[in-house]
């Protein structure tokens, strides 16, 4: 397996009124090719900070960062990555196919590919026949999607999540959690996801990453040994009520220190 | 049918308040020139005589809605009906005069408003500098300027639609600064954060990102801009002595006491006003709707 993202000795400070906040300190990760990687932890323990160190929208003040083997801003300027905020953040002056469309404009793609393209990833999302439709023509779980889609019209082999669900109910919520894995499994893609909740954590995860703050730090990286294969039913299971177990002793240790 | 007199029942009762306010203060303030006359002629006014008089004096203090209502009919629609519509007695061919430099005058101060706060946005340094001076070019007294500006391009050999049109640019720029820079600016951190994870260009983020999300703005401010534009052409015509134009209307009218010419240029400038924003209204519900950005 290949490694996509290295994290070495990764801090990050930010510089405020009341003194420097330690966002991350010491954050040492690997994230291999293909892998489902979750950031879990309570706010402020900086994994939101991680996920945009990754994507190059926060410069890391010590250690270093690698995506594809290169720099975060060479990954970013060679479009390596899809960004999915927690906002789905479609323009509403475009229609769903125009805002799918908006990245591929930005990278000179052609018209025809950009056709193509759309419909694929449409496709992937489960939007079909919605391209002409505008935002607030959809609800806003459609929306969210419809931003995944938008994130993964340019091919890019990574794709960085924060928070995408945040808003959404628990229903939607877990739809759109069976869908994502479908999605993974079919396009291969290795993704960072960024949650607070610990069964949306463990449901999707290949690796669940805990963290805490004051200062932001990782204290524990659980291997998921559930299978690949996950019907929303796994929740019940012992496997995964354990790995909830783990992520949950991992979250009350980082909360010991305060 | 209910909503209908929902909408339009608010606006005839002001209408009609303003008309009651408005004849009774013509009773009131041309009374006296009324008395006057009658004391003279040796000769008591009942109040049904007084009323009568005071409604169809020929240089009223306050002139009558009515009477304003026969002048301007009398120098627009009947001046159609005899085909000089343009003849120099025609309010038409005033406010076509105005009106010419009132649209280019907006237009040159929308460019310039645009392209001031498209600099404020880019440049740190036009950002620190340039909105100081803006606003203290507003704070200077248009009608101490106007004279100003009219003689210094009259020097430099400009003379005629364009000096008149500066004033205007003036006074309209300044509404599309002030709402432009807000709307480029009202994109969030994340749709910025978003255009970088594609690696946007600058240009890409202004025409892509940065100009649609301004336009309920720029909208907004070209309603005032509009207003404004009317009003610096009509200052523009005051001190230069100008032969045409509602503000020469205005002037030629307090020169000879005409108050009622001055009171039918005066609406006819209102309804111009409302007609110019009545039209970028309808623009700008008709973009906004296409854009789905409609209120």
């Amino acid at each position: 397996m290949s490694t996509v993202i290295s994290a070495k000795n990764l801090s990050l400070t930010f510089e405020t009124n009341d003194g420097p906040v330690h966002a991350l300190k010491d954050v040492n990760l690997e994230i291999n090719r293909g892998d489902f990687v979750s950031f879990i932890g309570p706010s402020g323990c900086g994994k939101t900070t991680f996920l945009r160190v990754m994507a190059d929208l926060e410069t890391p003040t010590a250690g270093e960062i690698t995506v594809n083997g290169v720099s975060a801003a060479e990954a970013r300027k060679a479009r390596a990555y899809g960004y999915v905020f927690q906002h789905a953040g479609l323009y509403p002056w475009r229609t769903i196919g125009g805002n799918i469309r908006l990245p591929l404009e930005i990278m000179g793609v052609d018209k025809a590919t950009q056709d193509q393209r759309v419909n694929e990833v449409l496709e992937l999302v489960h939007l079909e026949g919605f391209d002409k439709k505008y935002p607030w023509q959809l609800s806003g779980g459609m929306q969210q999607r419809a931003s995944i889609a938008r994130a993964l019209a340019f091919q890019a082999d990574i794709l960085l999540m924060d928070e995408p669900f945040g808003a959404l109910d628990e229903i939607v919520r877990d739809h759109l959690n069976e869908q994502l894995l479908d999605l993974w499994a079919r396009t291969n893609k290795t993704i960072g996801f960024v949650t607070h909740s610990i069964p949306e954590a463990v449901y999707l995860s290949t690796k669940i990453v805990v963290m805490s703050p004051r200062p932001g730090r990782i204290t524990d990286v659980i291997e998921s040994t559930l299978p690949k294969e996950r019907p929303l039913d796994i929740r019940d299971s012992p496997e995964f009520i354990e790995i909830a177990h783990r992520v949950r002793d991992g979250l009350r240790a980082g909360h010991a220190d305060d | 049918m209910k909503g209908f007199w929902f909408r339009i029942g608010p606006i005839i009762t002001v209408v009609i308040a303003i008309f009651v306010l408005w004849y009774a203060g013509a009773v009131a303030l041309n009374s006296a020139w009324a008395q006057d006359k009658a004391k003279r002629a040796d000769v008591t006014l009942s109040f049904s005589e007084l009323v009568t008089d005071t409604l169809s004096q020929e240089k009223p203090k306050l002139p009558a809605p009515h009477q304003v209502g026969q002048e301007i009919w009398k120098t627009t629609g009947q001046k159609v009906i005899e085909g000089r519509a343009f003849s120099k007695r025609s309010l038409i061919y005033h406010s076509w005069i105005t009106l010419s430099s009132t649209l280019l005058g907006f237009a040159m101060g929308t460019a310039l408003g645009i392209a001031l706060a498209v600099g404020i946005v880019y440049n740190r340094t036009m950002d620190k500098s340039v909105m100081p001076w803006v606003i203290a070019s507003q704070t200077i007294p248009i009608l101490a300027i106007a004279p100003m500006i009219i003689v210094v391009l009259n020097a430099i050999g400009i003379s005629g639609l364009l000096p008149k049109a500066v004033i205007s640019m003036y006074l309209s720029f300044f509404p599309v600064v002030v709402g432009m820079v807000k709307g480029l600016r009202s994109p969030g951190r994340m749709q910025l954060d978003q255009m970088k994870t594609w690696n946007a260009s600058g240009a890409q983020e202004f025409w892509k990102l940065r100009l649609p999300s301004s336009m309920p703005f720029l909208f907004t401010s070209l309603k005032v801009a509009m207003a404004a534009s009317l009003v610096g052409a009509i200052v523009g015509e005051l001190p230069t002595g100008a032969v045409a134009g509602l503000g020469a209307r205005l002037l030629a009218g307090s020169y000879y006491g005409q108050t009622i010419q001055i009171w039918s240029a005066l609406i006819t400038a209102a309804a111009l006003a409302a007609a110019l924003v009545g039209i970028i209204g309808m623009i700008q519900k008709l973009v906004l709707k296409r854009m789905g950005m409609a209120q």
